[in-house]
C-alpha cells in the first residue's frame, strides 16, 4: 500500500491510531458505567446528594478544570510543534503539560486530605452516621475522582515516555503517532473531568 | 496513504481559541449554579459539558481533520452509551 512513498521501517500509523481509539472506547464505557451508577443514585437520593455536594470546594474544582483544559491545549500544540520540526518547543509544551498534571494532583491531594481530616472518608465514623445517600455520594466521589487521578498518573508516565523518545529523536516530524496517541489519552482524561466537574462540584 | 504523508497541521491560534471557548463555558457553568434555575441547573451544566466535550473531540483530538471513520466510531460509542442510560432510566422511572 505504501510502496509509492519512501518509508524504511514497517509501520502502520492508522492501525496504531485505531487501536488507541478502541482502547479509549473501553475507557469511555468504564467511566460511562460509573456515571450511570451516579445518576441512578442521585435520582433516588436527590436531597442527600445536594447536602453532601456542599462539602466540596467549587473553587478547587474550577481551578483543576482550568488546569486540565490548559494542559490539554499544550499537549495538542506539541503535535503542531513537532510537525513544524520544532523539537525544543515540542519538549517545552510537553513539559508544561506534565507540570500542570502534577499541580492537578497536588490540588487533589490537598482536597482529599482536607476531606479525610474532617472525618469524611469511606467507612469513617461520621459517614456511618450519615444518610445512605451521603454515603453513596462520597463513595462515588472517592471512587470516580480516584480512578480519574490514576488515569492522570498513567497519562503522565505515557507523556514522560514520549518526551524521552522526542529527546532521543525517535519521535520526529514524520513519525509522531506515539505523540498523537499520548495526546489522545490525555484528552480522554480531560474529557472525563469535563463531566466529573459539574456532576460533583456544581450541584445546587 | 498520501494523506498520511501530508497531514493536516492545526494552527496554534486554533487551539488558543478553543481553550478560550472552553474556559468561558466552564465559568458560565459555575456562574449558572449561583443563579437558581431550579430543575434547569443540571441540564444547563450537562449541555455545556456536552458542548465542551464535542469541542475537545473535534479539535483537540483531531476528529474534524482525521478520516471520517474515526468520527463515526466515536459517535456510535456515544450512541451506545445513551441507549444504555436511557434503558436504565426507563427501568427506574416505570418500575
Amino acid at each position: 500500500m505504501n510502496n509509492h512513498v519512501h518509508i524504511d521501517e514497517h509501520r502502520d500509523d492508522e492501525g496504531a491510531k485505531t487501536g488507541m481509539w478502541i482502547f479509549i472506547f473501553t475507557e469511555i464505557l468504564l467511566f460511562g458505567g460509573l456515571f450511570i451508577v451516579y445518576s441512578v443514585y442521585r435520582y433516588l437520593n436527590p436531597l442527600a446528594f445536594h447536602l453532601a455536594a456542599h462539602e466540596l470546594s467549587t473553587f478547587i474544582g474550577t481551578l483543576n478544570t482550568v488546569i486540565l483544559l490548559v494542559s490539554s491545549m499544550t499537549i495538542a500544540m506539541s503535535i503542531t510543534a513537532i510537525q513544524y520540526k520544532n523539537k525544543k518547543l515540542t519538549l517545552i509544551l510537553m513539559g508544561i503539560t506534565l507540570l500542570l498534571a502534577f499541580i492537578f494532583l497536588v490540588n487533589k491531594y490537598f482536597e482529599w486530605s482536607g476531606k479525610i481530616s474532617h472525618g469524611i472518608y469511606p467507612g469513617s465514623e461520621i459517614l456511618q452516621e450519615a444518610s445512605r445517600g451521603e454515603i453513596l455520594f462520597f463513595g462515588l466521589y472517592y471512587a470516580m475522582t480516584g480512578l480519574h487521578a490514576l488515569h492522570i498518573i498513567i497519562g503522565m508516565a505515557f507523556i514522560g515516555y514520549v518526551m524521552r523518545m522526542v529527546a532521543k529523536n525517535e519521535v520526529r516530524h514524520d513519525n509522531f503517532i506515539l505523540l498523537e496517541n499520548s495526546g489522545l489519552y490525555w484528552h480522554l482524561v480531560d474529557l472525563i473531568w469535563i463531566f466529573l466537574f459539574p456532576l460533583f462540584y456544581l450541584i445546587t | 496513504m498520501e494523506k498520511e504523508q501530508r497531514p493536516h497541521i492545526v494552527r496554534y491560534q486554533t487551539y488558543v481559541y478553543v481553550l478560550i471557548a472552553l474556559l468561558l463555558m466552564t465559568f458560565t457553568s459555575v456562574a449558572v449554579t449561583h443563579i437558581n434555575l431550579g430543575p434547569y441547573t443540571v441540564s444547563t451544566a450537562l449541555i455545556l459539558a456536552a458542548i465542551k466535550s464535542t469541542l475537545v473531540l473535534l479539535i483537540f483530538m483531531h476528529l474534524k481533520f482525521d478520516k471520517k471513520f474515526y468520527g463515526y466510531m466515536v459517535a456510535s460509542v456515544f450512541l451506545l452509551f445513551f441507549c444504555v442510560i436511557t434503558i436504565t432510566f426507563l427501568d427506574y422511572l416505570y418500575r
